[in-house]
């Protein structure tokens, strides 16, 4: 397991312990954390599912590319450390991973 | 009584009903909420059952919308392995069906019983090597067949279809698609989004018959099974998989009274004429654009679901008006869609900046009204930003490549 932090928008921290290989995503909505909706189940089709990285982890967690890119384009309030949460995987090196979740989805 | 104490059931625990569960919930609802589904699991995701679910790439527990856990904190019932087989709409009881067979008073009543697949005539139905595909338990059974070197026989070149197809290439199985109509995807897009298609499964290694009509089948000499089509060739194949549609669940909702058209016929907000009685999802046939459609889609579940949420706690009468969208993905393509192109009297392609980036634009006269983007996102989320507005682009910048769509 793996502990992920997870910030909601009302500034209240989860601090939620997710199953390796699952992504960001999953972990969020199996343990109801607020603001993320991800209505295509993890597709990367629909852009719901958006959390900014915190800035000491996006090294490590990487910058979003090609279609996860294009698709935040369009996301509310997109930043340079956005992701869709659904294209990360959750692994070990993600211990303690901190993810701010904006104030709305789409 | 307080609408937001009423007893809510619904009858289906499908994706549909789930969102409507927690939306009410979210809305403050206080009444009891009770989810009545005849699959022993709980809601879950049926996208992946075309894909990475039936190739062992997911597992169960992932498809589940949400965990066990989260619809006891939420004080939702789930009674699933059940089915309501009656509605006394005047008592406003429910009859149920399964091990804790019963009857239950309701309040308010969603149905959200989906569709079932359209099932071949005759006795090739009942071949173990002929499968249908609409719920966990029919990947399950299939997936054990998908070996690679044996040949997949698709009936129907629709999503499911042209899904199971990419997904059985990739595992090394030769795939026959026999597609009635003149064209793939002929019910659902342009000619232009089926010739993209045509192309990239035949790059596949896809055969694919169109204009073709599957006759009869029969076992040849050595046991194995074959089609013929109308056309008079054979095919003979190992697995066959059909994916010609699905009806409408609407069959207790007709036996309640309720108009049904292949769906249960609501208004706007998704009512049904009993005041009593909504429906949503795949079953659920409403108004939209000057004509009654069915929408077939995750995002449509999940949205009209929402809607009567909302409207059950707090009724303004505002209507269901979505902008309809559904993706699919095949091979490396993904496909997204945004509105639908029912009464389209023209087509504008428009190349994005790579060689697979393609978007078909659809319009009815002057006005845009639907986009099939092929691996353009950009096109895609633009097309839904547009579809929500009044003002949207003309054909004519469409078809300027000049022309700068994020500066509309």
């Amino acid at each position: 397991m793996v502990k992920i932090i997870y910030v909601e928008p009302d500034g209240t921290e989860r601090e939620i312990d997710v199953e390796e290989g699952r992504t960001l995503m999953e972990g969020a909505v199996a343990h109801g954390v607020e603001g993320i909706v991800a209505e295509c189940g993890g597709a990367c089709s629909c852009a719901t599912c958006h959390a900014y990285i915190e800035a000491a982890w996006i090294a490590l967690v990487g910058e979003a590319e090609g279609d996860e890119a294009g698709m935040l384009e369009f996301a509310f309030e997109p930043g340079p450390h956005s992701r869709l949460t659904c294209q990360i995987e959750v692994t070990d090196i993600l211990e303690g991973l901190r993810v701010q979740i904006p104030a709305q989805q789409g | 009584m307080d609408t937001r104490d009423l007893h809510v059931v619904t009858v289906g625990a499908g994706q549909a009903a789930a969102a409507l569960a927690f939306r009410l919930r979210k809305n403050g609802h206080r009444g009891r909420i009770d989810l009545v589904g005849n699959e022993t699991w709980p809601p879950y995701q049926r996208p992946p059952l075309s894909k990475k679910y039936l190739v062992g790439e997911l597992e169960r527990e992932r498809l589940y919308l949400k965990p066990a856990s989260a619809y006891a904190s939420h004080d939702i019932g789930l009674l699933l392995g059940h089915e309501v087989t009656r509605i006394d709409r005047s008592a406003k009881k429910v009859g149920i069906a399964g091990p804790q067979a019963t009857e239950w008073s309701y309040d308010v009543l969603v149905l959200a019983t989906g569709g079932t697949p359209r099932k071949p005539m005759g006795e090739v139905a009942t071949w173990p090597n002929v499968f249908t595909l609409r719920g966990m338990d029919d990947a399950d059974r299939m997936r054990d067949a998908f070996v690679a070197g044996r040949r997949l026989l698709v009936i129907g070149g629709g999503y499911i279809g042209l899904e199971l197809a990419a997904v059985a290439r990739k595992r090394g199985l030769d795939v026959v698609v026999v597609e009635q109509a003149e064209r793939i995807l002929s019910r659902v897009a342009c000619v232009e989004t089926s010739d993209y298609f045509r192309a990239l499964h035949e790059k596949n290694g896809v055969e694919i018959l169109e204009g073709a009509s599957a006759g009869t089948f029969e076992r040849d000499g050595n046991g194995r099974s074959v089609v013929l089509l109308t056309d008079g060739r054979r095919i003979a194949f190992d697995i066959a998989v059909f994916g010609i549609g699905i009806v409408a669940n609407d069959e207790l909702a007709r036996m309640a009274g309720l108009a049904c058209d292949n769906g249960i016929v609501v208004d706007d907000r998704g009512r049904t004429a009993d005041p009593a009685i909504w429906a949503a999802g795949d079953c659920a046939r409403f108004p939209y654009a000057e004509h009654m459609i069915r929408l077939e889609s995750v995002p449509n579940a999940i949205a009209q679901a929402e809607h009567i949420a909302d409207e059950l706690v707090n009724p303004t009468g505002a209507p269901y008006a979505p902008v309809p969208w559904f993706w699919s993905d095949q091979y490396d393509c993904k496909l997204q869609i945004a509105g639908l192109n029912l009464g389209y009297t023209s087509v504008v392609p428009r190349a994005g900046g790579q060689p697979e980036t393609n978007a078909h634009w659809y319009f009815r006269g002057d006005e845009l009204i639907a986009c099939d983007a092929m691996n353009d996102v950009r096109s895609f989320m633009l097309a839904k930003r547009w579809l929500g507005a009044a003002v949207r682009p003309t054909p004519g910048m469409i078809a300027d490549s000049a022309w700068n769509p994020t500066a509309f």
